[in-house]
């Protein structure tokens, strides 16, 4: 209230104290400017007001596509630096010009410290993002002996072999110490020895290693795998034996194998993290795959070409997991394969999963991500490929270099990327890729995922694991949304529309004054009650009264057809008893009964028909039966939309004219004539709306679903199993998801997904009412 | 076809007040002292369960599927019952709950042992037995030898450990709770000097010695005098017999209340009822939620729905004043009218995710930068909490509020504005003074159904701000009184995460359907309210208008 108004009021109210005098011009004019100014204040505040539901509506939509929009970005990589290697003589590279200088560089979590090891034995730590110097440390080679080969581990083991011209190998872990003295972070980095100091033997008869393998287990156990100059395959794995309680040294056992002679020239090897699978690739373009899990007897399972005839396995490594293998050709092609589970014979064979855009050059060098299931290739061309596997993507191809290329790798948090040339000179780039998973295949198309036999729909977003392959599948998401929604319509559209009917046409005003309320009250029940109810009483009392449910599907409406039979028998005298319009009061008594019956009769049926238990019975039929499934939750969501649906489609019968149906009774029409042709018909489009509000109401239900869904998410229509609906799976989720991350951004996603359709569904269900009020009001 | 419509109608309000009924009777049956039964029953495998616990659940199987379980059922029975008992005694059977068959020859006839005693613990759930005596440090009490001394002399020491009890948690509670407070705001004021660089030889840091010094010395007193409660309240154990004849002790400091459900009157046990359920409503929760009361999750409920209902209320009437006085009726109303439909048809869920996309980490982050930079990186208002599902929910009820203020207003008869401009006043003052006033019972209404809309929902406080358990609640003695960022507890969210998320449901479940009955309760009588109100509007502008 506007000061100047009180004081009128009191010079009003209080007369005794002060005569009231008419204010003179200049008060009036006052008061008149200070009245206009009020009066205008407050038509903007409302103003504001009205327009704050349009700013609230736009802001929904604006953060949450801010949340989503840093998915749809490309991935970019940006030349940081580029420096000679640190370390190389210049004038000894000119010397030995013909080997590759650089055969693994890594980096350290924060970018600070990178090593490289070159051919000559040495290990220089470096800065990778100025290539200046932090500390050099050479192997001790044996007299007269040169590195022939190498192999890396698994890169987060952050161990190296190096395969020597005498039979042997060196195996060394790179290591980084990082301590915050004085709040600055500085990281130590050192060299370790695993196994020995010395040398280890593998090939007793020293022949070079020409290839070399190494894998460490995830339950301890180191195995080497090598092929020699002459032709053989050779595999020894070390088994930490400890000896005594406080033994500092630990002693390894030694095992040593010869496996089946390879056909052709062995160019590449792998073992799995699970030490039990050996992977070779050779000069022919074939993968082949021994099984090593008993390692004192390896079997060769499968042999498969890789690459087209011709071209020869010119890189291959395994992706995080050591699930799948990238494989390189020499005629540039990039492919996945993994070793996927024969059904039949319960043996594993190699697959092929998928194929990357390639170079133009044989690829050199490919190495996986530490913590996604991505990787970088390499070529002789000079380009270098960021791709991921699960979305099939390839996020950045370059040419980077005019000479050929050596080797690429990621940093541990794919944030950089550091390129070896043959020139010896190493490239630095800052890589933005955060959200490599997405693409519009993996969120809504079939994907082949790792250990799976064929492509599918999945959502399992997180796992015990680091190795885990995140499936971000939507449909199985938005099958369970649409599933539940659509069951709840079938169970709510009869009986809120028939119900609809009656109560706004054929119910007495006064029974009417005390269904309305009852309904709203129905609405206002808060769905976690509901949905608590559904699945702690309504999910154990179905399944162990199966017959009831389907018996009470077809017992009540017969039972309120035979009712109706019934009445109309009766004679005359009873039907003026009880006036039009209280046929509801008989039929709660009957449907009362109905269901009394049903459930009383439910355990002899089952023991008559299906051997006393009707959920086993189904089981033998080979219907899966979840005891909170789509059935509950349909139940249990549409007593949620009923009254929705009840209340839209009442006001819209409601509202239709008087005249109308009075005009059409008048012609000679029955009540129900009337109803069926020109009410219902003059109604049908409120009825609609109806029935998309209600819908859109069941497609944004939260609880209902978390409480009596079971919460699987699976694509299949089944009415007795579990499901998943997009908001239950952000209810679960959003709270165990690191903020900023592919997962939380996918939510976010589905949230977007949810917005957009109920906005679909609501907009057009409003419109077509406010079209139909202009009808009426025509009419 | 007529009736068919009509049977429609029977069935909703069958389902409506079918589940309205299942909630009530099944949370009010839970507070009602059941009697103890005692059976013996022959199991699976030979093996033979003494049974002292209250008969819960009854139901009927196919003596096939019995007898395929492997219990030995007569041939000639079809079906055969099976009584799900809560034995209780956690700490000692394991299990609380078990389903037993009750066929012909298997279940002995049900006996009410006179002087079986129930035990409300404070731990490990309620304790059916014995008493045979009283152990005070460690030396058995004498001259308790008849059940009834025995019994009296029970019940005074119980009494006794609750007082202490009591004593203890307002020790823990307040005195505690507002040392701890004191501390840390002593720790932010250190972080700021810091942050400000105030140089060591200021008197501040001097002060902040000595209080933190005061501080400490005061806590040191308050956890000696906890200590030499606790050592009282553990002076008592009783001990007891189990039907199986083992003993037990159960220590005087764990138990809650006492009663012999089997010698009760019907009087007994009316005020065992009404103590029951005033413990339920005024208690705090035990034993992961699944035991004792639910005072803080309606104290969270209630203060969330008040904040709401600050922020709503004027924004929600604006802007339905705006659509019916003052915005000219066009397209641009009907985008409105467009907007505030969707604004109530987008699922709740995504009001939750909003709630934290825009208010948590984009406002709550940004004012965690500006104003409490000294106790980062924890954050303060960059966290779910009370004041963001405020927020969140306010705008959830919106368009409740918007719908009913309008219809309101449209009821008021043109005429009644019309002669208010003819005598000179201003839209504005025809608004303030006219028109709102007769429109305030339809404000009301809107915001009793914003409440109740508000204290349903749960979904989107999941994400912003209820938490299953909260420490504290968010209006305390300490400074500044209201907690606006601390995380709360919630009715709606309570029966979600008790009857799914607690590790032994059975123990749960009767305390889920007496909170649902609570929420039921709440918002049955804030619809009626509005429904009344409004009926009584309607009425009034008829006469008003004719």
């Amino acid at each position: 209230m506007s000061p100047e108004e009180s004081t009128q009021s009191v010079s009003r109210s209080e007369p005794g104290r002060r005569p009231f005098v008419m204010p003179d011009a200049g008060q009036r004019a006052r008061l008149r400017r200070k009245r206009n100014l009020v009066d205008r204040f407050y038509k903007y505040l409302i103003g504001a007001g009205g327009i704050s539901v349009i700013v609230a509506l736009l802001l929904i939509f604006v953060f949450l596509f801010i949340e989503v929009l840093p998915m749809l970005r490309p991935a970019t990589i940006e030349r940081g630096s580029e420096y000679d290697a640190p370390g190389v003589d210049r004038a000894a590279v000119e010397v030995a010009a013909d080997a590759p200088g650089t055969f693994h560089i890594a980096s350290e979590r924060y970018l600070d410290v990178a090593a490289r090891f070159s051919n000559d034995g040495q290990v220089v730590f470096f800065d990778p993002r100025d290539g200046s110097l932090i500390a050099r440390e050479t192997l001790e080679l044996p007299e007269g002996v040169q590195i022939v080969s190498s192999a890396i581990a698994e890169p987060r083991t952050r161990l190296v072999a190096l395969g020597l011209s005498d039979g042997t190998a060196i195996v060394v872990r790179h290591e980084y110490e990082v301590t915050y003295p004085d709040n600055q972070r500085r990281v130590e980095p050192s060299l370790s020895f695993p196994l020995e100091r010395e040398p280890v033997r593998i090939d007793e008869e020293g022949q070079p290693l020409e290839q070399l393998a190494i894998q460490e287990g995830t339950r301890g156990g180191i195995v080497l795998a090598a092929y020699t100059e002459d032709g053989r395959l050779l595999s020894v794995r070390y088994d930490a034996a400890r000896q005594g309680l406080l033994a500092t040294a630990v002693t390894f056992e030694r095992t040593a194998v010869e496996l089946p002679r390879p056909a052709e020239r062995v160019r590449a090897l792998l073992v799995s993290i699970t030490l039990s699978d050996l992977l070779v690739g050779d000069f022919d373009g074939r993968l082949s795959y021994y099984n090593i899990r008993n390692f004192d007897n390896p079997v060769l399972q499968d042999t498969r070409q890789v690459v087209d005839d011709g071209a020869t396995v010119s890189a291959m490594d395994y992706l995080l997991g050591t699930v799948s293998v990238i494989i390189g050709g020499s005629d540039g092609s990039v492919t996945q394969w993994m070793l996927v589970r024969d059904e039949a014979t319960n043996e594993r064979y190699l697959a092929k999963v998928r194929s990357f855009r390639g170079h133009d050059g044989p690829v050199v060098s490919i190495r996986p991500e530490y913590s996604r299931k991505g990787f970088v290739t390499a070529s002789e061309d000079g380009t270098v490929g960021i791709h991921f596997s699960t979305s099939s993507r390839t996020l950045v191809h370059r040419k980077v270099s005019d000479v050929p290329l050596e080797y690429a790798i990621l940093a541990p948090r794919a944030n950089g990327l550091l390129v070896a040339s043959s020139d010896d000179r190493i490239q630095f780039f800052e890589v933005t890729n955060d959200h490599p998973q997405v693409s519009m295949n993996a969120l809504w198309g079939k994907v082949h995922y790792e250990g799976y036999a064929e492509t599918q729909y999945r959502w399992e977003s997180s796992s015990a694991t680091d190795e885990f392959e995140p499936k971000f599948s939507v449909i199985p998401l938005t099958v369970g949304t649409l599933k539940a929604a659509l069951f709840a319509m079938m169970f709510a559209i009869p009986i809120a529309i028939l119900g609809a009917i009656y109560s706004a046409y054929f119910m007495t005003p006064k029974l009417r004054g005390v269904v309305k309320p009852c309904i709203e009250i129905m609405e206002a029940l808060p769905t976690v009650i509901l949905g608590f109810l559904a699945g702690l009483w309504l999910a154990p009392f179905v399944e162990s009264h199966l017959p009831a449910v389907v018996l009470l599907a077809v017992l009540v409406p017969g039972s309120i057809i035979l009712a109706s039979l019934v009445w109309m028998a009766l004679p005359r005298a009873v039907h003026q008893r009880i006036p039009d319009g209280w046929e509801v009061a008989i039929l709660v008594p009957v449907v009362l009964a109905a269901g009394w019956f049903c459930v009383f009769v439910s355990p002899y049926v089952e023991v008559a028909y299906f051997n006393g238990d009707m959920r086993q019975w189904l089981t033998d039929q080979g219907i899966a039966y979840d005891q909170r499934n789509a059935m509950i939750v349909g139940m249990a969501m549409g007593f949620a939309v009923i009254p929705t649906i009840f209340s839209i489609s009442e006001d819209a019968i409601f509202s239709v004219p008087r005249h109308l149906s009075q005009g059409s009774l008048a012609l000679g029409a029955t009540r129900w004539q009337t109803m069926v042709g020109v009410v219902l018909l003059t109604a049908s489009p409120g009825l609609f709306s109806a029935v998309m509000i209600g819908f859109g109401r069941a497609v944004g239900e939260t609880m209902i679903v978390v409480m009596a869904s079971g919460n699987s998410p699976v694509v299949d229509w089944s009415l007795f199993q579990g499901l998943r609906t997009l908001s239950a799976n952000i209810a679960v989720e959003m709270s165990e998801t690191d903020r900023g991350g592919t997962h939380y951004r996918i939510l976010f996603l589905t949230a977007l997904l949810l917005f957009g359709l109920t906005f679909v569904v609501n907009t057009v269900a409003e419109v077509v009412r406010q079209r139909l009020r202009k009808k009426y009001s025509s009419l | 076809m007529i009736w068919l419509t009509g049977g429609a109608v029977a069935i909703s309000l069958v389902l409506v007040v079918g589940v309205l009924a299942l909630i009530a009777v099944r949370g009010l049956g839970h507070f009602w002292p059941a009697p103890l039964v005692h059976t013996v029953v022959q199991d699976r495998a030979g093996e033979v369960v003494i049974v002292l616990g209250e008969a819960q659940e009854r139901e009927t199987v196919a003596r096939q599927v019995v007898a395929d379980l492997g219990y030995e059922v007569g041939e000639d029975e079809l079906l055969v019952p099976r009584h799900k008992f809560k034995l209780g005694n956690r700490d000692i059977y394991g299990n609380d709950f078990r389903w037993l068959v009750g066929a012909e020859g298997l279940m002995t006839e049900w006996e009410y042992p006179e002087d079986a005693v129930v035990l409300e613990r404070t731990e490990w759930g309620d304790f059916y037995g014995f008493p045979t005596a009283i152990i005070e440090d460690g030396e058995t009490v004498a001259g308790l030898d008849d059940d009834a001394s025995l019994w009296r002399e029970m019940q005074e020491r119980i009494e006794r450990a609750v007082d202490l009890r009591r004593e203890i948690d307002r020790l823990e509670r307040s005195e505690i709770g507002a040392n701890s407070a004191a501390q840390e705001r002593l720790r932010l004021r250190t972080r700021r000097m810091q942050r400000t660089e105030v140089p060591a030889d200021d008197p501040a840091w001097a002060e902040i010695a000595r209080e933190q010094a005061e501080l400490e010395e005061a806590f040191a007193e308050i956890a000696a005098r906890r200590i030499a409660l606790v050592e009282q309240i553990n002076r008592d154990v009783a001990l007891m017999r189990l039907i199986d004849d083992r003993e037990a002790r159960v220590p005087f400091a764990n138990i809650v209340r006492a009663w012999r459900p089997n010698q009760m009157t019907f009087g007994d046990k009316m005020g065992h009822y009404f103590e029951s359920f005033r413990l339920f409503i005024f208690g705090y929760p035990r034993e992961a939620n699944t035991e004792g009361g639910i005072f803080p999750a309606i104290f969270g409920t209630v203060i969330m729905v008040i904040l709401m209902s600050i922020i709503v209320t004027p924004v929600g009437v604006l802007a339905a004043i705006y659509l019916r006085e003052y915005a000219r009726q066009g397209p641009f109303v009907r985008f409105i009218r467009i907007c505030v439909n969707n604004l109530a048809g987008v699922p709740s869920i995504v009001f939750g995710v909003f709630g934290v996309a825009f208010f948590v980490y984009f406002v709550g982050g940004n004012i965690d930068r500006m104003f409490f930079q000294d106790a980062m990186p924890s954050p303060t208002f960059g966290t779910p909490g009370l004041f963001w599902a405020s927020l969140t929910l306010a705008l959830l009820t919106l368009p409740v509020v918007i719908v009913s203020t309008e219809e309101g207003l449209t009821r008021i008869p043109r005429s009644i504005r019309e002669g208010s401009l003819a005598l000179g006043a201003t839209k504005a003052e025809t608004l303030w003074k006219v028109i709102v006033p007769m429109s305030a019972p339809a404000m009301m209404t809107g915001l009793i159904l914003a409440v109740a809309r508000a204290a349903g929902e749960v979904a989107p406080l999941m994400l912003v701000g209820v938490v299953k358990l909260a420490p504290n609640l968010p209006l305390d003695g300490n400074p500044p009184f209201l907690h606006l960022e601390r995380q709360f507890m919630h009715l709606g969210f309570h029966i979600f995460d008790v009857g799914f998320q607690s590790p032994n449901v059975d123990a749960a479940r009767p305390l889920v359907y007496a909170t649902a009955l609570v929420l039921v309760l709440i918002i049955v009588v804030l619809n009626l309210t509005a429904i009344l109100i409004r009926n009584r509007l309607r009425e009034k502008f008829k006469s008003d208008s004719d």
